[in-house]
């Protein structure tokens, strides 16, 4: 599989993500095979509100960076839900008439909840792209929860989008989601209100504690659907991606990235440790149960559980240093 | 700890305009726990094929209203059986005369929804098979 991975076949490339997704033991094993031949591919997230034209502006960016004969891939992360597990991953739908283009890979993600999950899988898929040679790897999130997020912290460069009329209200995207972009598009400026958006992106910029040495975001005004502004977005990328550079931003960024895939696997094994202790345990569950009924406290439980892990005396570390040393 | 899903592109192929059904089973299916991928109108059958292996589905469901499915059906069939990918199977749905479903199912459709067919109806096939 590792060499049909690095000589590009479709096929292995698409099982292979399916492996990460479902968290198989076997793309444990084809990560640790495919790493060293990863880190030349750039990647862009693109996120923003639901129906921003996110889709329709990658479909355009994948024509453009084609016309430049890189070779393209595009995961379309969309939320699964949290009752049933299933998803209707519609991104595609805006970018099918590169279906059938081999160079252009498209896969539709669904989120499938748990901690951390959505991050290992972006991430292993992002490495498996990578390997196979893709040039430009594009990561479309809907800019409402967690996973722009944690996808944020994955790639090189984000692309936040807004449209008209949600700028003159900024508030709609939360604090925190504003602050990742490091290009800011205003889609749909065909629609009236651009300037307004413009404005109050500006208005927030200038609230931003910059130092001569930040990148200023950029703020472009695009048409996806009429295919105006996609040569600038390009552009804007890649002066971010040279910014990035010349900084010496790009290997602080990778370094980070390391210590939050690391620190993101860790927590993740832990996060199903904790689950099935829960579940399967019959001491932790009747443990639980009495604590309902208030014959022993959540924490000694709680303490109990993590003893198969030896992380009990960890509470006593930090207990030490809360308390000074004593 | 594995965590599967089952994966299920639905597609239109051929020229026909309006797209209720396919969305229509799109969205039953996702509510029934499946990763449904949707592709839009208007597709061919290379590009349903080209779709159905990068999304690595396990099954592919065509919804047709037109009258071309005697040929646009089995086109998806046999490109996927071109690129190595037959394990990936395929049904159908929309307004198709029960005289040309056996001709189908020869051609190597699994099985084939008529519009008086639930979405449960369509469930309980997936799952049990
Ligand atoms: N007026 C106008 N409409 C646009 C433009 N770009 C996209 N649209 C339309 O906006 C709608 C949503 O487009 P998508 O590309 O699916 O948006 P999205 O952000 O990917 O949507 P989700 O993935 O569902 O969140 C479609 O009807 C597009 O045709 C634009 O530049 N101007
Ligand atoms: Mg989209």
């Amino acid at each position: 599989m590792v060499q049909k991975i690095l000589a590009g076949d479709i096929r292995s490339i698409a099982r292979a993500i399916t492996l990460a997704e479902n968290e198989d033991y076997q793309a444990v094993e084809l990560m640790r095979s495919l790493y060293s031949h990863t880190g030349k591919a750039y990647l862009v997230g693109i996120t923003g509100p639901p129906g921003g034209g996110k889709s329709t502006l990658v479909d355009r960016m994948i024509a453009y960076y084609r016309k430049l004969d890189l070779k393209v891939a595009v995961i379309g992360i969309d939320p699964s839900s949290t009752f049933t597990g299933g998803a209707l991953l519609g991104d595609r739908v805006r970018m099918q008439a590169h279906a059938t283009d081999s160079g252009v890979f498209i896969r539709s993600m669904g989120s499938r909840g748990h901690l951390g999950g959505l991050a290992v899988a972006t991430a292993d898929s992002a490495k498996i792209l990578d390997a196979a040679g893709y040039d430009i790897i594009i990561f479309e999130t809907v800019g409402i929860g967690q996973s722009e997020i944690e996808v944020a912290s994955q790639v090189d460069t984000t692309v936040l989008v807004t449209v008209p009329g949600l700028g003159d209200d900024i508030q709609v995207l939360k604090a925190g989601t504003m602050e990742i972009a490091d290009i800011f598009v205003v889609n749909k400026a065909d629609r009236d209100g651009v300037e307004k958006s413009v404005m109050a992106i500006e208005q927030l910029l200038s609230t931003w504690d910059m130092t001569e040495d930040d990148f200023v975001p950029p703020i472009l005004k695009v048409t996806a659907k009429d295919n105006i502004g996609i040569g600038e977005l390009a552009q804007a990328i890649e002066q971010h991606k040279k910014y990035l550079h010349d900084s010496g931003k790009f290997e602080v960024r990778r370094r980070n990235r390391a210590v939050t895939e690391v620190h993101t696997l860790i927590l993740n094994q832990l996060d199903k440790w904790a689950h099935d202790k829960m579940t399967k345990d019959i001491t932790t569950r009747d443990n639980i149960e009495e604590v309902y009924l208030k014959f022993i406290d959540p924490h000694t439980v709680a303490r109990e559980a993590l003893r198969e892990l030896e992380l009990e005396t960890m509470w006593d570390k930090w207990g030490q240093g809360a308390d000074g040393g004593g | 700890m594995s965590n599967k899903k089952t994966r299920i592109l639905i597609a239109k192929p051929g020229l026909d305009g309006h797209d209720r059904g396919a969305k229509f089973i799109a969205r039953a299916l996702r509510d029934a726990g499946f990763e449904v991928i949707y592709t839009g109108l208007r597709q061919t059958p290379e590009a349903i094929a080209s779709a159905a292996i990068q999304e690595d589905v396990q099954w592919v469901g065509l919804s047709c209203l037109s009258g071309a499915h005697n040929s646009l059906f089995p086109k998806v069939v046999e490109i996927l059986k071109q690129k190595q990918a037959e394990d990936i199977k395929v049904f159908g749905g929309g307004v198709i005369p029960s005289d040309d479903i056996p001709g189908l199912k020869e051609a190597g459709i699994k099985e084939i929804f008529t519009p008086g067919a639930t979405s449960k109806s369509v469930i309980d096939y997936i799952n049990s098979n």
